[in-house]
């Protein structure tokens, strides 16, 4: 190693220079973190009463622990480089599959769910497969399986029906332990959580051990960052991205039967819409829109913005009409905050590696 | 001499009608750099493939240490122990280093549920299998998209000579950098022959493969224009050989100027080595 010199393997001095407060920017979530302590601010000089209550909290987390379960799938799938915008209309479709088989067929509500789970895989395994094996956009492909699903959740549910709605679901067999397992009010502290919370903490834990610990988590980054390069290097992408559409599917799923347990009933037009929110709290919790790099960190503290403007529109005693205007410009600014944070950090880094290298060669 | 590492002997390709390749030989061997050299066209993509095992010969026979080989694909390659390092590198840019080089290869610990990625361990090795080639990086969660085009390409050679690679064929390397960033990359390439590869580097710029190569092996219209070693060859011959004979009388008077250079860039190597 003749042509190694001193200085290039000194220990290196600029490294003292990127300082805590840099660090915490550099994150991926900084944005979205941001965003959630001004939006949480706003409604506390708003709603302060309300707000700043152990109750407040309560309400917070239940509006938005069931987009929040959406957004991890949802994040680990557009990290992968792959849209859904059937996870919306999904979560109707399992809750009416689900609360079908329960009242018509009286089979027991466990079993009807399994059915469920099964439908919902197999329909993210079709999203999957059909994107890997086609090469389309798979926001096509799932747009496609989104209006699919939108008139099958109407047209089956009336011809069983005779309605557009599904009711008396508990009346089902096994209904009060299942509602116990997926969706229970419990005490703590003197306010009503629900166990949906706890299902959304953990499988954050979940996902982002997975994404940030594991070989899959690895290979989905590669998948979303460039295709052909992970698959030059032997990661079986079409494995991947067909398990990500699966798993988006199963939150899907998750989320249908915590709606039909709480309200014990299920409309046809369930979760239209919905889908959209999802991807824009992924969005805003710093994950790009052209995959390959992102958190579930970040996508579960965009789930908690909206949560927060949801509540806090009511608690601050305003007109709900405006509710998505509101959360329009919310996310322009949460997005803008964003790309803001991430350029300075990028710049930051390039800057340096830069100023190395020339250091180096000369 | 040794025998030689990677051989092919007659290898004739054909496309259809079209000849790619015509009864080409070359030999390989463990410590030199074997230098690919012609212009666009010549056939050394052709080449490089078949070693890589991405195309099958026509004709003809690959030997590996010595025993006649198929290369089917490039993982069979690959796992033989032939590495291929293409232009486009197969590296994520918004991935941290040591992310990108355990790529497809990641190393496990733990059991059944709690089986993961052993990340102190990646870490650690990507800091140590740098800094054998002669790079010192800071901070392994840097993304490769920030580093220099020099630093991604050797960043590649090394992952290729950790994973056990024995012949590695760099397709280009130097093609896309500027003139400190060829020569920092020049550096590993060397590295990397020290280390007892043996190492195929195409290129169609003579003064980058002069400075590295070991052998030299001309390739034109698909055909071996002939093969030397060092000793056996000066850069005007090189020149002259990869060109063709019209292109000589405008190349003269930046032969001249070549020559003073590399004059005194062997007067550097002696009083390095």
């Amino acid at each position: 190693m003749a042509f190694q010199n001193a200085r290039m393997l000194a220990p290196d001095d600029r490294l003292a220079k990127t300082g805590p407060v840099r660090r915490v920017f550099r994150r991926v979530e900084a944005g979205a973190l941001i965003g959630a302590v001004v939006v949480w601010a706003f409604f506390a000089l708003a709603a302060p009463e309300n707000w700043l209550s152990i109750t407040g909290v309560a309400r917070i987390l239940d509006s938005s622990s069931t987009l929040g379960i959406m957004a991890v799938a949802v994040a680990l799938l557009m990290i992968g480089g792959e849209f859904d915008l059937s996870t919306g209309v999904m979560t109707g479709t399992t809750g009416l599959i689900a609360g079908m088989l329960a009242t018509e067929l009286n089979t027991s509500i466990w079993l009807a769910m399994l059915v469920s789970l099964v439908f919902a895989l197999a329909v993210g395994f079709f999203n999957g497969w059909i994107v890997v094996k086609t090469r389309l956009p798979s926001f096509i492909v799932t747009l496609a399986t989104f209006f699919v699903l939108r008139g099958a959740n109407v047209g089956v549910t009336r011809l069983v029906t005779a309605r557009v709605t599904v009711s008396n679901i508990d009346q089902a067999i096994g209904f009060l332990s299942a509602r116990g397992f997926f969706n229970l009010e419990f005490t703590l502290l003197g306010t009503q959580f629900r166990t949906s919370t706890i299902w959304w903490i953990a499988l954050a834990f979940i996902a982002t051990w997975v994404l940030q610990r594991t070989r899959y988590g690895n290979w989905i980054f590669a998948v979303g960052g460039d295709v052909n390069s992970a698959r030059n290097v032997g990661v079986p992408s079409e494995r991947v991205k067909i398990s990500l559409f699966m798993v988006t599917a199963a939150a899907a799923w998750l989320v249908g039967m915590m709606g039909i347990l709480r309200l014990r009933s299920s409309v046809a037009s369930e979760g239209i819409g919905q889908e959209f929110v999802y991807i824009i709290a992924v969005v805003t919790g710093g994950t790009l829109l052209t995959g390959g790099y992102g958190s579930v960190v970040g996508a579960c503290i965009g789930a908690l913005i909206f949560g927060m403007a949801r509540v806090g529109i009511v608690f601050a005693g305003w007109d709900t009409d405006w509710f998505y205007s509101f959360l329009g410009i919310m996310l322009l600014v949460a997005v803008l905050v964003n790309a803001f944070t991430r350029k300075r950090a990028e710049e930051v880094r390039i800057a340096a590696a830069k100023a190395r290298t020339e250091e180096e060669v000369t | 001499m040794a025998e030689p590492i990677l051989e092919v002997r007659d290898i004739t390709k054909l496309f259809g009608s079209v000849i790619a390749l015509s009864k080409v030989s070359t030999k390989v061997y463990r410590g030199e750099v074997t230098c690919l050299l012609g212009d666009n066209g010549a056939g050394k993509s052709t080449l490089i493939k078949i070693l890589s095992g991405v195309f099958q010969p026509t004709e003809g026979t690959c030997h590996f240490n010595g025993e006649i080989v198929t290369l089917r694909s490039p993982r069979e390659a690959r796992a033989m122990g032939i590495a291929t390092v293409y232009q486009e590198l197969s590296l994520l840019p918004l991935m941290p280093i040591w992310r990108n080089f355990f790529l497809g290869a990641e190393p496990e610990k733990g059991s059944a549920l709690l089986r993961r990625f052993d990340i102190e361990f990646a870490k650690r090795t990507v800091r140590e299998e740098l800094r054998k080639m002669g790079i010192e990086i800071r901070d392994p969660d840097q993304p490769v998209g920030s580093m220099s085009g020099g630093e991604r390409q050797s960043i590649a050679i090394s992952r290729a000579v950790y994973f056990g690679a024995k012949v590695l064929i760099l397709d280009e390397p130097t093609a896309a950098l500027g003139v400190k960033q060829a020569g920092m990359v020049l550096r590993y390439v060397a590295q990397a022959k020290a280390r007892d590869l043996g190492v195929i580097f195409i290129s169609h710029n003579p003064q980058h493969a002069y400075t590295v190569g070991d052998r030299f092996f001309i390739l034109k219209h698909g055909k071996v224009l002939g093969s030397w070693t060092k000793k056996e060859l000066s850069l005007e011959d090189m020149i002259r050989n990869m060109s063709g004979v019209d292109e000589l009388e405008a190349l003269s008077r930046e032969l001249e100027q070549i020559a003073a250079g590399r004059q005194e860039r062997n007067n550097g190597m002696e009083n390095e080595s």
